[in-house]
């Protein structure tokens, strides 16, 4: 039995300086807890009950608003493991992740990784609306198969727009059934993780980093809007997070720099 | 702006001698020939010899792209705004002939940055004796050949030889050294070209360049009526 | 009625576009060792045709559908993340906006060129040429599909002086699956700017960069 089941979060500024958040709701596999902030006046919550899910036919959303002056975090305990559907007829999963940030907000969406594991087969679509000085942090890492398996299929649309314009737009295919050459020379080169972090704020209005590698198959790059965006490749998880752990705390420093100015 | 202009806007006739704003454009002076001819040393020299008098710009072609332009670069003969190196993709002789669109990129966007320029010299990296430069990039090209690349190359002839509007055979003081006999490819070059100029050139002596030196300002004042 | 022998000039690989300065990602990837013969550039082509081939294809596709065509500048922008590719897409574009304007002068070229004049993004300008023309969207798609897999193609002949006859094979061997990302494109621009692809090649993005780095180089990309 297929399950279906949206998460709602949403995050407001209490006016004390601190944030406060007038609406959590679990469902189904989505449990969200609220979990303290290693920074004060940030409101964080942890995905807590995402571990098995979701299966083939499972129809997963997760919601979350950061309202003006809002700071919020939200990760995950556990990484998201895509698996097969019971019965063959199960059809693919879905999961649907909408973010919106308000005037002076700031939204740190940090999940763990996302592991595509053998026969499996998910759709994986994010979606963040931002305010003009909404500032945003996403990370998002696709993992092809649990160790030694090959992959299933996933695919991940990631559709970011600030001010109503659109600002990144990517869409990722892999697997059995993704159209041919995803695993070759201009795709993924035989890569097994791969990773986005993206950092919009308009304190980059003020200057973009340059782009620069990161090693030989990872790239910070200014986006043509006030936001930076770092693509790697990696031959698994903990090396693909070590660089963009790496550049994140680089990028945030970058920003905190530029808004002292 | 001219609503009734007789072609369509900015740069779409890319052979006019008018810029968008009505203004006369640099006159645009193509240098082509074989490898180590001396196409980069005569560039150099020219731009020596006239940068004080004459507002000049460089577009380099090269295989390997940005050679050329490192080595006027190094050399200073120019600020470095006034030289672009335009990349083409191994194949210098069809940047310059079959698909310009890429060198007049580079010959605009040099008038925009740094103009007004007079002259602008565009070069093409070492290529064949068949490599000519297209009317719609360069307003006259020279064809730059050495005496050590032999002497029968006048002869052969080849679009280069006996079409460029001046051909310059460089390297004179070796001709001794090589066994190239100057009064014959003389001959053989008046017998491909008919009236058109050619000059001897030795880029070592003090003012070896003036012949080539002295067409081109002859050039710059047809250009300026 | 669309004419034919028009899409023949517009793809014909000798339209003074610029494109033959460019390797499509070739050329980094004939150093890295991922391209060493015809298969593994049969390999590239089907992988940079179905992501980044399809994303321009539909920009394409819109532009000659008569979608806004600085809307889809914004669009291309966005599925661009590399800034080294969105570079080589407006200089590409301002170079074909050039050929465009003697060959099929119009009003919306030059609106175009006058709204960007450092160049709009190659596949918008591909299309509202074809536009021009009098060519349909799919011939749009056709166009951009086929360029994103030719200009690699050509570039590996000369950077691994493959023969030209197993290149030329391998492009043959893409037809159908070109003709498919074109006809998707084609569908895609019927239902508007938001339902345009936007397919991305992670490790093109990250070689641009790379690539456009190196002090030398025989391709502009």
């Amino acid at each position: 039995m297929s399950v279906t089941a949206t998460a709602r979060i949403t995050a407001v500024a209490d006016g004390r300086g601190s944030t406060a958040l007038p609406l959590l709701e679990s469902d189904g596999p989505l449990a969200l807890r609220r979990t303290r902030s290693p920074e004060t006046g940030y409101a964080r919550v942890t995905v807590v009950g995402a571990m098995s899910a979701p299966l083939g036919g499972d129809r997963l959303a997760v919601e979350v608003r950061a309202e003006d002056g809002a700071r919020l975090t939200v990760d995950a305990a556990a990484a998201t493991v895509a698996l097969p559907g019971a019965g063959p007829d199960a059809g693919p999963a879905s999961y649907t992740v909408r973010l919106s940030a308000g005037e002076g907000a700031e939204l740190r969406w940090l999940p763990e990784q996302l592991v595509s594991a053998r026969g499996s087969a998910l759709d994986m679509t994010t979606r963040a609306d931002l305010a003009p000085t909404a500032r945003l942090v996403l990370r998002e890492e696709q993992v092809l198969g649990r160790h030694g398996e090959p992959t299933g299929r996933l695919s991940t649309r990631l559709t970011v727009r600030r001010a109503g314009r659109p600002l990144l737009d990517q869409h990722l295919a892999y697997g059995p059934g993704a159209p041919g050459g995803w695993d070759r020379a201009a795709v993924l080169g035989g890569h097994r993780a791969v990773g986005q972090l993206l950092l919009v704020d308009p304190a980059f209005d003020h200057g973009l980093p340059a782009p620069r590698l990161l090693g030989t198959t990872a790239a910070l790059t200014p986006l043509a809007g006030p936001a930076v965006l770092v693509t790697a490749l990696a031959p698994d998880a903990r090396l693909l997070r070590a660089v963009l752990d790496e550049a994140l705390e680089g990028l945030l420093k970058d920003s905190r720099a530029l808004r002292r100015r | 702006m001219h609503l009734d202009h007789t072609h369509d806007g900015p740069a779409a006739v890319s052979a006019d001698a008018a810029r968008p704003d009505g203004t006369r454009r640099a006159l645009r002076i193509g240098l082509g020939g074989p490898v180590g001819s001396g196409k980069t040393a005569t560039v150099a020299a020219l731009c020596r010899l006239l940068r004080d008098r004459v507002s000049i710009a460089v577009v380099t072609n090269d295989i390997y792209t940005r050679e050329d332009a490192a080595f006027l670069l190094r050399n200073a003969v120019l600020p470095p705004e006034r030289i672009q190196a335009v990349e083409t993709g191994a194949c210098p002789h069809t940047a310059i002939r079959d698909d310009i669109s890429a060198n007049l990129e580079a010959v605009e966007d040099l008038e925009d940055a740094v103009g007004p320029l007079d002259l602008i010299l565009v070069e093409s990296g070492g290529d064949n004796l068949t490599a000519t430069f297209s009317r719609g990039l360069v307003d006259a090209q020279i064809f730059v050949i050495d005496v050590a690349g032999g002497d029968d190359i006048p002869r052969k002839g080849g679009p280069g030889v006996s079409t460029a509007d001046l051909l310059v055979v460089n390297k004179t003081d070796l001709a001794p050294y090589v066994g190239s006999d100057l009064d014959r490819m003389a001959r053989d070059a008046a017998a491909q070209r008919g009236e058109l100029p050619v000059v001897f050139t030795s880029l070592t002596g003090a003012d070896g360049v003036a012949p080539v030196a002295d067409w081109v300002r002859a050039r710059l004042a047809d250009w300026a009526v | 009625m669309t004419t034919r022998a028009a899409l023949l000039v517009l793809a014909d690989g000798r339209f003074p576009a610029g494109g033959h300065a460019h390797s499509g990602g070739a050329e980094p990837a004939v150093k890295a060792g991922h391209i060493r013969n015809a298969q593994d550039l049969a390999d590239f082509c089907l992988g940079r045709l179905h992501t980044t081939g399809l994303t321009v294809a539909a920009l394409a596709a819109a532009a000659a559908h008569g979608l806004d065509p600085l809307a889809l500048d914004e669009a291309a922008d966005a599925r661009t993340p590399s800034p080294a590719l969105r570079a080589v897409a407006r200089k590409l574009g301002r170079q074909l906006m050039r050929a465009a304007r003697a060959t099929w002068p119009s009003p919306a070229l030059t609106a175009l060129a006058e709204a960007r004049p450092r160049g709009a993004h190659q596949p918008v300008v591909l299309g509202l040429t074809a536009r021009a023309a009098g060519l349909e969207p799919a011939d749009a798609a056709h166009c951009v599909a086929y360029e994103t897999v030719s200009g690699p193609a050509t570039a590996v002949v000369r950077l691994l002086s493959l023969d030209p006859f197993e290149a030329t094979a391998v492009l043959a061997r893409l037809a159908p699956a070109l003709d498919e990302v074109a006809e998707q494109a084609a569908e895609a621009a019927r239902h508007g700017i938001d339902a345009l692809p936007a397919a991305s090649a992670p490790l093109l993005d990250i070689t641009a960069e790379a690539h456009a780095a190196w002090p030398v180089r025989l391709f502009a990309s």
